[in-house]
C-alpha cells in the first residue's frame, strides 16, 4: 500500500496570536510550530498502522519553507518512511493542493490522507481540492478506516450521526478524531529520522485564488459579572432581560 | 445571481435558512439547488427566506462529493452564477473545495459575516483566536457560511420548485448504513449549549447536566479530557481539536478554560461559567460567572430555569 500523508505546520496550541505590519501578517515572534494535530495524531498514525499490518510505504508531503524541516523530521521520527517538501510559501488552499496533486499525479498512491483541517486557517479545503485535481473520490471527516483488499470501509461524521461507507482505492481521506491514537516518537525513531530521505522539490506555477487582506483579534470581554451562587433566579433574569439569550 | 446548495435530506435545518438569508442579502436572484427526498412543500417554503426558485435532483441520494460538485458546477455555469454558496457543514466541507477547483473560483470557507465594503469576507482563523478578511481574486466566488453566523430572516413567499435531471455521473462512494443518536440536538446547530468538564468528577454525575440542558432546550457538550476518558461521547468534545461552536449561550460547568477549550467556544455570544475556583481562567472569557460547587449550583439553576419557563409560557 502506497500512502501519502499531507503534513502541515501549525502554531503550538498555546501560542499568543498577534499580527504585525498593520495587522496584515501573522506575528511569528516567539511562536513554536508543531505538526498540525489532525495530521499527526490521526492521518499519519493511521497510515503507519496500515503499513504495519499489510506492508507498504508512507510518504509525507509538506508545502513550506526550510523552517518546516523540523516538523517533517518529527513526522519521520513517528515512523514515516520518506518526506517530500515543496519549497514554497503555502499561500492559499488552491495553490497548496495543486502542488500536492502535481507531485502525487505520477506516483500512484493508493491512499492520500490529510487532516480534518489546519488549526491556524481551519479551512478544510486542501483535501477536497487534491481529490478534485486528481479526479478521485473524497471522504471528508473520517473517524474510522478499515481496509479490505481494494475496498475500504470508513465511518464519517454527518449532520447528527455517523455514516458507514465503502469506496475503492485510490481515494483521498481527511482524517478526524477517532481514526487513531497519538504516538510519541521514541529515541530509536528520532535517531532513524535523521537519515531518512527528505527530498526538496520546486513548486509548479499556479495562481492563487484567494488571499488574506488583514486580521483582527476579538475584542476582550468586558469584565465578568459575578452572580451569587444562591441566587440562580437572578442569573436567569439576566440571561433573559439583559443578555436576551433565553 | 447566487446559486445556493442546501442539503435537505433531514428536513430543512436552521443552517439552510441562514444560508438562503445570506444569499438574499447578496442578490435578489437566488436559485437553490438540492438533492434527495425533501417534500415539494418544504422546498417551496424556502421562498420565504429569499429563494427565487428551487431546483431538486431526486436521483442523487447521498453526499458523494464528486456527484454533487458536478451537479452544482454545471448549474453555476449555465446560470452564470457569480457566487456559489454552501453551509460550512460536512457536505459543504467536502463539496465546496471541488467546486472551487472545477470553476477555478476562490473559496472562502467558514464565512462569519456578509462581505465588507472592499469585498473581503470575514472568517475565523487560529481556531477562533482571531478573524481574517479573505479577498477572492477570481470573478466567481465560492462561500461556505459557518452555521449560526447570521440570523435567518423571513422576507418573501413560497417559490416555484422544479424537478431536474442534473448531469452528475455515478457515485463512487457507497453508503452502507447510518447511525443516528436519538433525540439529540446536533451541536453545531444548537443555539443554547450546556457543557461540562472534569469538575463533574465522573460520568454518573451527568444527570444534572442533562436536566439543565433539557430544561433550557439546549444541547450538551464537554471538554476534551471528558471525551478522552470516555465519560461522554466523542462528538460532544468542543475546542480546538473538537467541534467549534458559536451558540447564543454557552454554559461551562467545571471546565477550567484552557486556551484550547476556549478556542472552540469563544465565538459564543454569551458565556456563563460555573466553577469552584474563582481563579479559573474561564472567568476571564465569561459574561456571567458563578463561583460555587456545580453539585449545589446546577440543580438550583435548573429549578430557576423551570420556574422562568412556566411563567413565560
Ligand atoms: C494540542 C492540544 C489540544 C487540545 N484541544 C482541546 C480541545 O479541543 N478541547 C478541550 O476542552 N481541551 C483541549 N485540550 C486540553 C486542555 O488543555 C485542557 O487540559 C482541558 O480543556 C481541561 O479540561 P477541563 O477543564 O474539563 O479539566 P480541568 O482542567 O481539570 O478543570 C476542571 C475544572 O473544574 C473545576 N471544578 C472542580 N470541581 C468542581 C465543582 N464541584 N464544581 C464546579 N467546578 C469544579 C476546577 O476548579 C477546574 O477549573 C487540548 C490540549 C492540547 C495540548
Ligand atoms: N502547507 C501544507 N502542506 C501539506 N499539507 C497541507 C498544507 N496545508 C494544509 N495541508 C493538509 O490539508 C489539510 C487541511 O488543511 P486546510 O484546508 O488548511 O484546513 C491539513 O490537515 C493538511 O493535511
Amino acid at each position: 500500500m502506497k500512502i501519502l500523508v499531507c503534513i502541515s505546520k501549525a502554531p503550538d496550541t498555546t501560542s499568543k496570536i498577534a499580527f504585525s505590519q498593520g495587522n496584515t501578517v501573522f506575528d511569528e515572534n516567539g511562536v513554536q510550530y508543531i505538526v498540525n494535530p489532525y495530521d499527526e495524531w490521526y492521518a499519519l498514525v493511521r497510515a503507519l498502522e496500515i503499513k504495519e499490518t499489510i506492508g507498504g510505504e508512507v510518504t509525507i508531503i509538506t508545502v513550506g519553507s526550510a523552517n518546516d524541516d523540523a516538523i517533517m523530521r518529527k513526522a519521520l521520527a513517528i515512523g514515516a518512511d520518506a518526506a517530500v517538501r515543496v519549497d514554497a510559501d503555502p499561500k492559499d488552499a488552491y495553490f497548496t493542493a495543486s502542488q500536492i496533486a502535481d507531485f502525487a499525479k505520477t506516483e500512484g498512491f493508493d491512499l492520500i490522507f490529510t487532516g480534518k483541517e489546519t488549526i491556524n486557517f481551519n479551512g478544510s479545503q486542501v483535501g477536497g481540492m487534491i481529490a478534485e485535481l486528481l479526479d478521485l473520490p473524497f471522504v471528508s471527516l473520517a473517524s474510522k478506516l478499515d481496509l479490505n483488499g481494494e475496498t475500504i470501509q470508513l465511518e464519517r461524521e454527518i449532520a447528527g450521526g455517523v455514516e458507514l461507507i465503502e469506496v475503492n482505492i485510490p481515494v483521498v481521506v481527511s482524517c478526524a478524531k477517532g481514526m487513531a491514537e497519538q504516538r510519541i516518537p521514541n529515541m530509536r525513531g528520532i535517531m532513524a529520522a535523521r537519515t531518512k530521505p527528505l527530498k526538496v522539490i520546486s513548486p509548479t506555477a499556479v495562481e492563487e485564488l484567494t488571499s488574506y487582506v488583514s486580521f483582527v483579534t476579538p475584542a476582550a470581554k468586558s469584565t465578568v459579572k459575578i452572580i451569587d451562587a444562591s441566587n440562580m433566579d437572578e442569573l436567569v433574569r439576566l440571561l433573559h432581560q439583559e443578555a436576551k439569550v433565553i | 445571481m447566487v446559486l445556493v446548495y442546501i442539503s435537505s435530506n433531514n428536513g430543512i435545518a436552521k443552517s439552510v435558512v441562514e444560508t438562503i438569508t445570506y444569499a438574499r442579502k447578496l442578490s435578489d436572484d437566488v436559485v437553490v439547488i438540492t438533492t434527495g427526498a425533501a417534500s415539494q412543500d418544504d422546498l417551496a417554503q424556502l421562498g420565504k427566506y429569499g429563494a427565487s426558485s428551487v431546483k431538486v435532483d431526486r436521483a442523487i441520494l447521498g453526499g458523494d462529493s464528486q456527484q454533487l460538485s458536478r451537479l452544482i458546477s454545471s448549474l453555476a455555469l449555465s446560470l452564470s452564477a457569480d457566487t456559489v454558496l454552501f453551509s460550512h457543514d460536512v457536505i459543504g466541507k467536502a463539496v465546496a473545495p471541488r467546486v472551487s477547483v472545477q470553476l477555478k473560483a476562490g473559496l472562502v470557507s467558514g464565512a462569519i459575516a456578509l462581505p465588507e465594503e472592499n469585498g473581503s469576507i470575514k472568517v475565523n482563523v487560529f481556531s477562533g483566536k482571531a478573524m481574517g478578511f479573505v479577498h477572492v481574486k477570481s470573478a466567481v466566488k465560492i462561500i461556505s457560511l459557518l452555521p449560526n453566523s447570521i440570523p435567518a430572516e423571513l422576507n418573501g413567499s413560497n417559490c416555484p420548485v422544479e424537478e431536474i435531471n442534473g448531469d452528475a455521473g455515478a457515485a463512487l462512494i457507497k453508503v452502507i448504513s447510518v447511525k443516528r443518536p436519538e433525540g439529540d440536538i446536533p451541536l453545531p446547530e444548537a443555539e443554547l449549549v450546556v457543557s461540562a468538564g472534569r469538575g463533574m468528577k465522573g460520568p454518573e454525575n451527568w444527570g444534572m447536566i442533562e436536566n439543565l440542558a433539557s430544561a433550557l432546550g439546549a444541547a450538551t457538550a464537554c471538554s476534551r479530557p471528558v471525551a478522552d476518558i470516555g465519560w461522554r461521547p466523542h462528538h460532544e468534545h468542543v475546542g480546538q481539536t473538537g467541534v467549534a461552536i458559536r451558540p447564543n449561550l454557552y454554559i461551562a460547568i467545571g471546565i477550567s478554560g484552557a486556551i484550547q477549550h476556549l478556542a472552540g467556544v469563544n465565538g459564543s455570544k454569551v458565556i456563563v461559567v460555573v466553577n469552584t475556583d474563582s481563579e479559573a481562567p474561564f472567568f476571564k472569557a465569561a459574561d456571567y460567572g458563578v463561583i460555587g460547587d456545580a453539585f449545589d449550583v446546577i440543580p438550583k439553576l435548573t429549578e430557576a430555569v423551570k420556574k422562568f419557563k412556566s411563567l413565560n409560557n
